[in-house]
């Protein structure tokens, strides 16, 4: 479960002054359902999904994420989330195993433990032909693959996705919404951030629309389509967003 | 670390290899070349000493010189280079008497090898011809030659091997061991820090549940291994090389000298350089994580090698000493206190206060480096 309220994070910029990057957001996501966070560049997606998985600590406001507290509790929140983004590479000199042993190391798992969920997990995701392979050497799909391993080792209960299809192929793209999918039927809580309308449709179960920090609607995709009396997404976007020029 | 090339090659590969080889070359080129000038026959020209052919004829007998004619430039010819002196000869040479000494001059030109050479064979030459003239002169009294030596002087070094290798590379190893230990943190530093951020892996271990305290606190122990293990690696490298190309690395000197270091005072140097090591990782992390690249972080940490050289320097020259002024100046006190230990010297109070700032500096460094990986407008720059 992710509970955001009225979160807010201000930057302070020497050209621009104080940047609102995020502005009172506020919103809830159960587990069992993909939460998407739809917004252009800029929008602060970004800074959202980097405050609940507490890279970044919020200016004001507050986030709950597995029933633990950012402020609070950031080291539990880490432990209990799986965070993956196109910003979230590999160390080029591991092995693919190596990669997930070390971040099992990270989230605290015994060895044996380790040696369990990684050959399931490369079993699952079909990596054991590249098991021994340094990540330098994967082509993109078998990196994605290594990430998604690496965000899923210690088995978490929610999972943050920053713009994870940002610059991939058609072939490696699929690969995480699949992967997307597959983490909401296994009772995940999943967020997910992206600028790609057909994602949104395709995965989302609630969508919040964010523009200039600020979340401007959320719902169901229903929802959204009554409220704006549209049906294409692009346009409830567009008219959400303020901008409907 | 092991698998990153860079790393790699300016903690072992530099040390081991290319220093080595840069000290036999040295040695070598020094070798041949000094050895090709000495054995050089002098081109000399003689102004003058038309009568007083004794001289002449002397000099033209003088093994390693040859006397060619001479010409009116024949100063100029000096400075060409085409002959090495030019020897002057006062009329009445050979007839002058010890009431009338006469003044030969020798023109040579300072700053070339083999002019110099030249120089020290006449001024030989004409030592022994002096010696020869009052010879002759005392046998023409009846006199005995003996009068010309009255007294012998023998020479002894009292000074053990040690203390000779004190003299010759106390300054030198604490300067090298400073350099060595900086650039052995440089790479490991930039790469652990602006080097992850630009490749999207210092995002990735931020999102696990792994302190930043505890981050940081790994990359500066991965840093100090690398900085001691490239100075330790480097000494040991140094060592080996002087013990097996003694004559190549220092020309003759070392070959008839008997130097050597301490191993314990080598030790002792290394426990003082600990500290060091941790100032140089600590700061070089806080610099390089504020850039956004390695590029960028390069260009912040390669003016602070002067900022280290330059104290390492000042420890080297004579007459700068370890006092309780210069033991509060960092780097440069541990450069001093180096010298010192390698000298044999131990003045425990001042190493003891040397060490203790050095690990007050280092523990500010660690300080800043740990609130640097805490700021998020560091982190995050964009």
């Amino acid at each position: 479960m992710i509970e955001a309220h009225e979160l807010s994070k201000v930057f302070s910029d020497k050209k621009r002054g104080d940047v609102r990057a995020a502005d009172s957001i506020s919103f809830r996501c159960e587990p069992g359902q993909i939460y998407g966070l739809l917004g252009a560049n800029g929008a602060g997606k970004t800074t959202t999904l980097r405050m609940l998985a507490t890279i970044l600590s919020p200016t004001s406001g507050t986030a709950s994420v597995a029933g633990f507290d950012v402020v609070r509790e950031p080291a539990q929140v880490r432990a209990h989330i799986g965070f993956l983004s196109t910003a979230t590479a590999l160390y080029d000199r591991l092995t693919a195993a190596e990669t997930v042993e070390y971040f099992g190391q990270l989230y605290g798992l015994d060895s044996a433990t380790i040696a369990r969920r990684t050959s399931e997990i490369f079993k699952t995701l079909d990596m054991e032909e590249f098991r021994d392979r340094r990540c330098a050497k994967l082509s993109t799909g078998m990196k994605q693959k290594v990430s998604i391993a690496r965000t899923l080792i210690h088995d978490p209960p929610v999972m943050i996705f920053d713009e994870p299809t940002n610059g991939l192929d058609v072939m490696a793209a699929r690969s995480i919404t699949d992967f997307i999918r597959q983490c909401r039927d296994r009772g995940k809580t999943v967020i997910f951030s992206t600028h790609v309308m057909t994602e949104v449709e395709k995965l989302c179960d609630r969508i919040g629309i964010i523009h200039g920090g600020r979340l401007r609607t959320e719902g169901t995709l229903d929802d959204l389509r009554r409220r704006y009396a549209k049906s294409n997404l692009e346009e409830i976007f567009v008219e959400a967003s303020g901008d409907g020029r | 670390m092991l698998r990153d090339k860079r790393t790699i090659r300016s903690m072992v590969i530099i040390p081991m290899v290319a220093f080595p080889m840069l000290f036999v070359v040295i040695g070598w080129a020094q070798e041949k070349f000094s050895g090709e000038a000495e054995k050089e026959v002098s081109l000399v020209m003689v102004y003058g000493g038309e009568d007083s052919p004794k001289v002449v004829q002397a000099l033209r007998d003088f093994p390693g010189i040859q006397i060619v004619p001479y010409k009116t430039d024949a100063r100029q010819e000096v400075s060409d280079k085409t002959i090495r002196a030019l020897v002057e000869i006062p009329a009445g040479f050979d007839a002058s008497s010890g009431s009338s000494p006469a003044n030969a001059s020798i023109d040579y030109y300072d700053s070339d090898t083999r002019s110099e050479l030249a120089k020290e064979k006449l001024q030989k030459f004409f030592d022994d011809y002096r010696v020869h003239i009052a010879r002759e002169a005392l046998i023409a009294r009846g006199l005995p030659t003996r009068l010309l030596e009255p007294f012998t002087v023998d020479a002894k070094n009292v000074a053990p091997p040690a203390k000779v290798g004190a003299a010759i590379f106390g300054g030198l190893i604490p300067y090298l061991i400073i350099i060595f230990c900086f650039t052995g943190a440089m790479y490991p530093a930039m790469d652990l820090t602006a080097g992850e951020k630009e490749r999207g892996t210092m995002e990735t271990i931020l999102t696990s549940p792994v302190a930043r305290t505890d981050l940081v606190m790994g990359k500066f122990l991965t840093v100090v291994v690398a900085s001691v293990t490239t100075a330790v690696l480097s000494l040991l490298s140094l060592g080996i090389t002087f013990a097996l190309t003694k004559r190549g690395m220092f020309g003759g000197a070392g070959s008839t000298r008997q130097i050597s270091i301490d191993p314990a005072a080598l030790v002792g140097v290394v426990v003082m350089l600990l500290p060091i090591a941790i100032l140089f990782a600590s700061v070089l992390l806080s610099v390089a994580l504020f850039a956004k690249s390695y590029r960028e972080a390069q260009t912040y940490v390669s003016p602070l090698i002067f900022i280290v050289i330059a104290p390492a320097i000042i420890g080297t020259l004579p007459g700068i000493e370890l006092n309780w002024k210069t033991a509060l100046v960092p780097i440069l006190n541990t450069s001093l206190v180096s010298k010192e230990i390698i000298a044999g010297n131990h003045p425990w109070t001042l190493m003891a206060a040397v060490f203790a700032m050095t690990c007050v500096y280092a523990t500010i460094g660690i300080v800043a480096a740990v609130r640097m990986f805490n700021r998020e407008d560091v982190l995050f720059r964009v």
